[in-house]
């Protein structure tokens, strides 16, 4: 029964900034289990999004729901990453100064206590699962390095990586792909879909190729609203999104 | 069994050495002080002992501000307050301590309260006859307004240049609200004139040698603190928060509580320091508070090395040794001299003393390991290498 029940709900949505209207009107409904990618030009309202659903923002209206009943604009972004969403951001953000192996450390589920972790020890459980994690993002081989050190590319796995550690339930993606070779987007796409296994996931992208791999529902946002919703080929023939993409 | 496990863990031969030479030094310099004929080349004078002892207690607040600055990223420009707050509580017990030896020999009441016509001591004045009192008071009054100050600015998600510039006004705020008389501790001329600490007399080279002592295994255990708190998770978690603070709130950290309670610890480091260094200069007053003196604490943490856990002593001892030095030899220039020095180690040892030593260190052994590893591929990878650069050059 429970299962019926949306991962994600929005419904009206909007919010502005200085009289700018970044997101207006916006619904959207994820399913659990479910992997969604988020296209959409340039101020979209992609990065938006992402920030309401995380408590960065405050919506001025509209409902955002999680897991059912969950009312996400009641939360802040402590809360709201231990109700279970993570975020990987547009730009790598990881700690720089800190070892691969501290970066998922820090980002392994477990209570969030600071003062606790003064006298907090690395169990062999989690030990185990730092391991398993470092070989799904292929970064075993660097575990001891300083994560300022990685390649871009190795930046945005690590990101991944500390999504991993985390184990929620919805990751929200924010061009996971930017900047990678060919041959690392198409690992990427592999670990995606790898996570979307078990994890319900928004994937946002503007390079196409990579959601063509993906092979899931494509939302196409613009000016803070959807415009189309449907697989790749409908949305991309859809002739909205054309003019919208190229201009007119 | 765990802590001393978890203590062990946090030991770095850097940190190790500086424990061994501050428990050395706080059994040497008092033997040297006290056992050794006056006439000996060994012989340590007692001015000397008194000089490093506030020296040591200086050192204890460079390594509070760098608990909170270099691992936290907190810049506080006011943590000069936490130190006097320290010292006006110790103050104050020692002020009770004269009893009816004061000008005015009134047996409760201290001279100035006398001399201001008050007929009764103040309710925040009691209890400090006791020295536990006053222990509890060192370290509660700064702990309490560093949590108070935090919790409403950190909750607040003041960070950066704002919250240095609040810091500055609260010690600045303070400074002006201990210089008037009526707050009842002794106004512009502060609280002097001790005689005792707990039954010793503190103008005795006994009582200073055991001053300097006890400032130097404080310190000592300030450091074995500091290390443990840098070594654990939380510690990782202060450098999280100073990095990329947003980040460790999406991973579900409270960034706000982490920064507390760096904070609070912090200030009740620089009030201890600041409890030792009263009884050994003889006197606080409000001029402690001047924000001039926090600016000069962040100097020297920036001088020895943020981020280090040994920089802030040494940054500490070095330019606190140079001003007495050169306050002697040129009085005029000593300002000059530090504004000199701040812009000298910013351009070319921005990691300061210890972290330009240690980065050093770090990259020559990285050297030595991939020269190493260098060695068995190299013919052909040379080769290659030239190849590579033909081609590009092409």
């Amino acid at each position: 029964m429970s299962d019926a029940r949306p991962i994600l709900y929005l419904d009206g949505v909007s919010v502005s900034f200085d009289g700018f209207r970044a997101i207006d009107n916006l619904s959207l409904v994820l399913e659990k289990g479910e992997m969604r990618a988020i296209i959409g030009p340039n101020g979209a309202g992609k990065t938006t999004m992402m920030d309401i659903i995380t408590g960065k923002t405050k919506p001025d209206e509209g409902e955002v729901f999680f897991d059912g009943d969950i009312d996400l604009t009641r939360h802040d972004e402590a809360d709201i990453a231990m109700l279970g969403i993570g975020r990987k951001f547009q730009k790598p953000t990881v700690f720089e100064s800190h070892t691969v192996e501290d970066n998922l450390l820090l980002a392994l589920k477990g209570k969030r206590s600071a003062v606790k972790a003064l006298f907090d020890r690395r169990s062999p459980r989690q030990a185990e699962r730092l391991g398993h994690i470092l070989e799904t993002i292929r970064l075993s081989a660097r575990r001891h390095d300083l994560a300022a050190g990685l390649s871009h590319g190795q930046k945005q796995w690590l990101e991944i990586g500390m999504l991993l550690a985390q184990d929620p339930k919805l990751l929200l993606v924010d061009e996971p792909v930017a900047g990678m070779t060919d041959a690392e987007t198409g690992e990427t796409a592999r670990l995606l879909k790898e996570i979307a296994q078990t994890h319900s996931v928004i994937v946002v992208e503007h390079d196409m190729q990579f959601v063509r791999e993906l092979g899931v529902k494509v939302t196409c946002l613009h000016e803070g609203s959807v415009l189309s919703e449907g697989t790749l080929d409908f949305v991309s023939a859809d002739q909205r999104v054309v003019e919208v993409y190229l201009g007119r | 069994m765990m802590i001393v496990r978890a203590l062990a863990d946090g030991f770095t031969w850097r940190v190790a050495a500086a424990v061994l030479v501050l428990v050395a030094a706080a059994i040497v310099v008092p033997v040297l002080n006290l056992s050794v004929p006056a006439g000996s080349a060994l012989h340590v004078p007692t001015y000397a002992v008194t000089l490093f002892g506030k020296y040591l207690t200086y050192a204890l607040l460079a390594l509070a501000l760098d608990l909170v600055w270099g691992y936290c990223g907190i810049l506080s420009l006011g943590h000069g307050a936490f130190f006097a707050l320290g010292g006006y509580a110790m103050g104050m017990y020692l002020m009770r301590q004269i009893g009816s030896r004061g000008v005015y020999g009134n047996p409760i009441l201290p001279d100035f309260m006398v001399f201001l016509n008050w007929k009764q001591l103040p309710w925040f004045w009691y209890g400090f006859d006791h020295f536990w009192v006053a222990a509890i008071m060192v370290l509660a009054v700064p702990g309490l307004l560093a949590f108070v100050f935090g919790w409403f600015a950190f909750r607040s998600r003041v960070t950066g240049v704002y919250l240095s510039i609040i810091t500055q006004a609260m010690t600045y705020a303070l400074l002006l609200a201990f210089f008037r008389n009526d707050m009842g501790f002794g106004g512009n001329n502060g609280l002097t004139d001790f005689k005792d600490i707990i039954g010793f007399d503190i103008q005795s080279d006994e009582t200073r040698a055991a001053l300097f002592a006890a400032s130097a295994l404080t310190l000592a255990l300030g450091v074995v603190l500091v290390a443990f708190f840098v070594k654990s998770k939380y510690g990782k978690l202060m450098i999280a928060v100073r990095d990329a603070e947003s980040r460790t709130r999406f991973l579900g950290w409270r960034p706000e509580n982490v920064k507390l309670f760096a904070f609070t610890a912090s200030a009740v480091m620089a009030g201890i320091a600041g409890a030792l260094y009263v009884p050994q200069v003889g006197i606080i007053n409000p001029s402690e508070f001047a924000p001039a003196n926090s600016i000069e604490v962040v100097i020297w943490t920036a001088v020895g090395g943020r981020a280090t856990v040994v920089g802030p002593i040494i940054g500490a001892l070095v330019v606190n040794w140079g001003k007495s030095w050169f306050t002697g030899a040129f009085p005029e220039f000593w300002l000059f001299a530090l504004g000199g020095l701040f812009i000298l180690v910013t351009l070319f040892l921005p990691k300061g003393i210890v972290g330009t030593l240690v980065e050093g260190w770090t990259a020559r052994r990285a050297r030595r390991a991939s020269a190493t590893a260098e060695k068995d591929v190299e013919p052909e990878s040379f080769g290659k290498d030239e190849e590579l650069r033909a081609e590009a050059a092409e």
